[in-house]
């Protein structure tokens, strides 16, 4: 066996995103011994990309909002598969949670009176989301990453978690790493570990995600013993590039529609308004003349149908391309261009501006972008405690995207960064808890390190055999095609059978070269996980013989009541095969039912 | 299809050489797609670093036909395709391998910092107003892709220079903090000693690479160096600044003369 090198803390985190910095931000200043670990270099965590903002009920612009409204928002929005108390808590929360990255010194772009400005987002009732130019991730990753500096957070950077490691009592103890540089490998003991491991994108072809988005912590959990919740609720984000194919998918962000922007199809028509479905008819605009209004008078107009929810949104374009009235490059037309000036566009969106301008050779100020349906966001994941951010697995946590429940069935825009500082602050928390409540060193048991490292070890041993690069590009086929954004039976099955022919072929993956920085052996290591996330999604798709939020079924078009009341509860099995079925939500109390059932106008 | 070729430095520490990978061309591709494809094809080992593919997160700088830039924003239709496009990692870091170099000088110099410190909050919050909040806005763009540092010839030419020396991108790091209507921290002396602002001679090299065009030299090293050397060791001078920039507030707390500057306070309108 290999040999590796080995560290004790009292906390350690894996991932540096938001989540996962305010996470071990929060372990840190409880004094304990803290350490993040990420895949990448520290600053470039997936949050860096988010562009649009964090949503807060601060009340800045409207002071008509509040965490109530907030509240009613996140549950609508996420056809109310949400857990009503991380949606409880994040609204009262995040406020302060922004207020605090100020205090860090993050600088958000301000109102005339020189407060933290708001912006409109999909699905907020209120300007809420604060922000920075289109460049909110930035801000938020670079504020936290200066402030875990500062706190002196030891950091281990482009080292990649395999495994985590439980002691002869079953409880969480550690992980089981390797350095890329180096190639060496590395063991964490430690009293309590924090999942904070972003998304699963990267199983898809077309995707918003950056590398990093393999799903890592959400398959470690699971072989760890830990249970996964609603994993076939995906957002597609409705817009993202079509075009030129090499950056299909890069997002667009909400932020274009939130300034003024409208969806168009080949023959011109603002066909959103087409597709208001019943639960939002009240509150969306009718005519053109009233969502114009909107923009300057929410009190008076209802919002335009282009703010809908991302998952009608992301359907209608759908629609709209099959039904033969999408662009030249099976997207549709989105337009800042004709309804706000140019130095208006330029200063609200510069990077959309520079990405249109740079990699498709397109004038956002001067003409439509095309855009398209792109994989961006898991609400599915491991299920946790509301309070703690508990797994089922004593001394594991999890917060961030790889977590579940706060969105449910589909997230709004804006809620994720807010969702990392909320729940990676109270899972620091709740770990930093953990571990001073667990006595004797960590121990973590040997035969799970000699089985990671034989895994990880084991594309040297074998020659000519699978390209790790060929099996991911089938995988992402296998995905796009049949797990896409409208799902059948027949295709899911066939993914299904598809999936046992990839695992087939991962046993048979090789690689040629040294463990030293080497990206087909770092590909071959995710590829594990990659096709963990993908079965859990193809599985849970299946089950959910319904119609909700993220996740559409052709054979079954319209919400069951019935499945509108349960999670969809993954776990290994104890012969190491998944298992599914249904379990209730947890229950609302009655007020904060009372909330979801007033009528705002 | 027409084809191109990549020139790619491939090596380690112990040296290395440039390999052609002839390649066909294909519409609207970036340099980091043509690498992708090599790994796919040809070169499954070929190290690079990226992440975002899009132009966010300042992973995946490398020197391109000589020039700096990021792989993920640089179209191959803007290259000359009848030479081979030459591909190498960025030279002022030590090589890992290939593409990959060991940028951790950088994060050494930012754990250096003296870090963000801002004054209690007045009661109902901090306020600050947008034209105020600009100028380290412009800075915080700064996605870290350290091509200014690679560029810059005090530490390009010179490794010994590297301890003396935080580079172009904490010069701003440090304007920034500055410029900040909420910081009271005083790294003048930091910033001549430790960071090593005088071993610049304004070429403005690094503001030519950056790829958020952030205005490195005139809004940030010009200005800083203004600010270090005129007013050096001078705390009444530069307190009298820092209050005509933030506004009324109240001064900082943590230089002993702040209490009493009520003068200064008034000619916070100018
Ligand atoms: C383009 C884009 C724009 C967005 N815009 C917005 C927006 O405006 N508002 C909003 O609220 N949300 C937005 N989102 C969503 C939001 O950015 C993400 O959901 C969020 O950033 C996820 O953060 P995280 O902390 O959970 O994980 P991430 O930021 O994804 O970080 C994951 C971390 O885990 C590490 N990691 C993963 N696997 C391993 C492993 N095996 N070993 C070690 N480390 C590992 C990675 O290195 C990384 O540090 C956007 C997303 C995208 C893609
Ligand atoms: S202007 Fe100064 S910091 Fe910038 S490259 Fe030239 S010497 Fe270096
Ligand atoms: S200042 Fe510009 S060139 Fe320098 S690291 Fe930041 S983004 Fe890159
Ligand atoms: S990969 Fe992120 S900047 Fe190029």
């Amino acid at each position: 066996m290999p040999e590796y090198e080995s560290h004790e803390y009292d906390v350690i985190v894996i991932g540096a995103g938001g989540a996962g910095l305010r996470a071990a931000i929060e372990a840190k200043e409880r004094g304990l011994r803290t350490a993040l670990v990420c895949k990448s270099l520290l600053g470039k965590a997936h949050t860096v990309m988010a562009e649009g903002g964090a949503a807060a009920a601060m009340g800045n612009v409207w002071p008509e909002d509040n965490w109530q409204v907030h509240f009613r928002d996140t549950m609508r929005g996420g056809k109310l598969l949400n857990n009503w108390r991380m949606a409880q808590l994040h609204a009262q929360e995040a406020p302060d949670r922004i207020y605090e990255l100020e205090r860090w010194g993050a600088l958000f772009d301000r109102t005339a009176d020189g407060r933290i400005l708001q912006r409109d987002f999909g699905g907020h009732r209120y300007a809420r989301l604060a922000h920075v130019g289109d460049r909110t991730g930035l801000e938020m990753i670079r504020t936290l990453q200066q402030r875990a500096v500062a706190l002196d957070v030891d950091v281990y950077m482009e080292c990649k978690v395999l495994r985590l490691l439980k002691d002869a009592e079953g409880r969480v103890s550690g992980a089981i790493a390797y350095w890329r540089a180096s190639g060496d490998y590395v063991e964490f003991r430690a009293k309590a570990v924090v999942v904070a491991t972003g998304s699963v994108g990267k199983s898809w072809l077309y995707t918003s995600n950056s590398w990093e988005s393999t799903g890592d912590g959400h398959a470690m959990a699971l072989w760890a013993g830990a249970d996964v919740i609603d994993m076939e609720c995906i957002q597609f984000h409705p817009t993202g590039m079509v075009w030129p194919l090499s950056v299909r998918g890069i997002l667009v962000t909400e932020g274009v529609r939130g300034d003024g922007g409208v969806l168009r199809n080949s023959e011109g028509a603002r066909f959103m308004f087409d597709y208001i479905p019943a639960m939002f008819a009240a509150e969306t605009a009718d005519s053109e003349a009233e969502a114009d209004r909107w923009y300057e008078d929410h009190l008076h107009n209802r919002r335009p149908p282009e703010l809908l929810p991302r998952d009608e949104v992301a359907r209608s374009i759908n629609s709209e391309v099959k039904a033969g009235r999408g662009g030249p490059h099976g997207g549709v037309f989105l337009d800042i261009a004709s309804r706000r000036s140019a130095e208006y566009i330029r200063r609200r969106l510069p990077s959309m501006y520079h990405q249109f301008k740079e990699l498709a050779g397109v004038d956002i100020t001067a003409e439509p972008m095309e855009v398209g349906p792109t994989c961006h966001y898991i609400m599915g994941g491991i299920r946790v405690d509301a309070d703690t951010e508990a797994t089922t697995v004593p001394g594991l946590f999890a917060a961030g995207e790889v977590a579940a429940g706060l969105h449910g069935a589909n997230r709004l825009g804006g809620n994720s960064l807010s969702d990392l500082l909320v729940f990676g602050r109270r899972a620091g928390m709740a770990a930093a808890d953990f571990a001073e409540g667990r006595s004797g060193a960590p121990s973590p048991e040997a035969g799970d390190v000699e089985r990671a490292l034989s895994d990880a070890e084991a594309p040297f041993g074998r020659e000519g055999g699978e390209s790790p690069y060929d099996l991911h590009q089938s995988l992402q086929r296998t995905m796009q095609a049949l797990v896409g954004i409208i799902r059948t039976e027949s295709e899911l099955v066939e993914a299904l059978e598809e999936l046992d022919e990839l695992d087939d072929r991962a046993t048979r993956v090789s690689v040629t070269g040294g463990r030293v920085y080497n990206p087909g052996w770092n590909l071959a290591t995710d590829l594990p996980s990659m096709l963990t996330v993908s079965r859990l999604v193809a599985k849970g798709a299946l089950e959910r013989r319904e119609s909700r939020g993220g996740h559409t079924r052709d054979d079954y078009p319209k919400a069951d009541p019935e499945l509108g009341k349960v999670n969809f509860v993954q776990r290994l099995g104890s012969g190491g095969e998944f298992t599914i079925a249904p379990e209730p939500l947890p229950e609302m109390p009655p007020e904060l039912q009372r909330l979801l059932e007033e009528e705002h106008s | 299809m027409s084809e191109l070729t990549m020139r790619v430095w491939r090596g380690d520490p112990e040296g290395g050489a440039f390999t052609d990978y002839p390649m066909p061309a294909v519409e609207g591709e970036v340099v980091l797609d043509v690498i992708h494809r090599i790994q796919a094809g040809p070169a499954p080992d070929l190290a690079c670093r990226w992440n975002c593919k899009a132009g966010k997160c300042g992973s995946c700088s490398a020197e391109i036909n000589g020039v700096p830039r990021l792989m993920c924003m640089t179209r191959m239709d803007e290259l000359p395709t009848e030479e081979p496009v030459v591909v190498a990692p960025m030279r002022t870091f030590p090589v890992i391998r290939d593409l990959v170099t060991d940028v951790s000088f950088n994060y050494e110099v930012a754990r250096r910092i003296p870090p963000f410190t801002p004054g209690p909050p007045p009661p109902g919050g901090y306020r600050m107003k947008q034209q105020d909040v600009e100028r380290g806005q412009e800075f915080r763009k700064c996605i870290e892709c350290f091509m200014c540092q690679d560029v810059c010839h005090v530490i390009r030419d010179h490794e010994e220079n590297k301890t003396a020396f935080a580079g172009p991108r904490f010069f701003i790091r440090l304007m920034e903090l500055d410029s900040h209507p909420l910081d009271e921290e005083d790294r003048r002396e930091f910033t001549r000693h430790d960071a090593g602002l005088g071993y610049c001679n304004i070429t403005k090299c690094c503001t030519e690479v950056c790829p958020e065009h952030i205005r490195i030299t005139d809004n940030g090293i010009i200005p800083m160096k203004e600010r270090v050397i005129d007013t050096a060791y001078d705390p009444v001078v530069w307190l009298g600044r820092k209050i005509v920039r933030r506004g009324a507030r109240r001064p900082a707390s943590t230089a002993g003369t702040a209490g009493e500057q009520p003068a200064a306070e008034e000619s916070a309108t100018a």
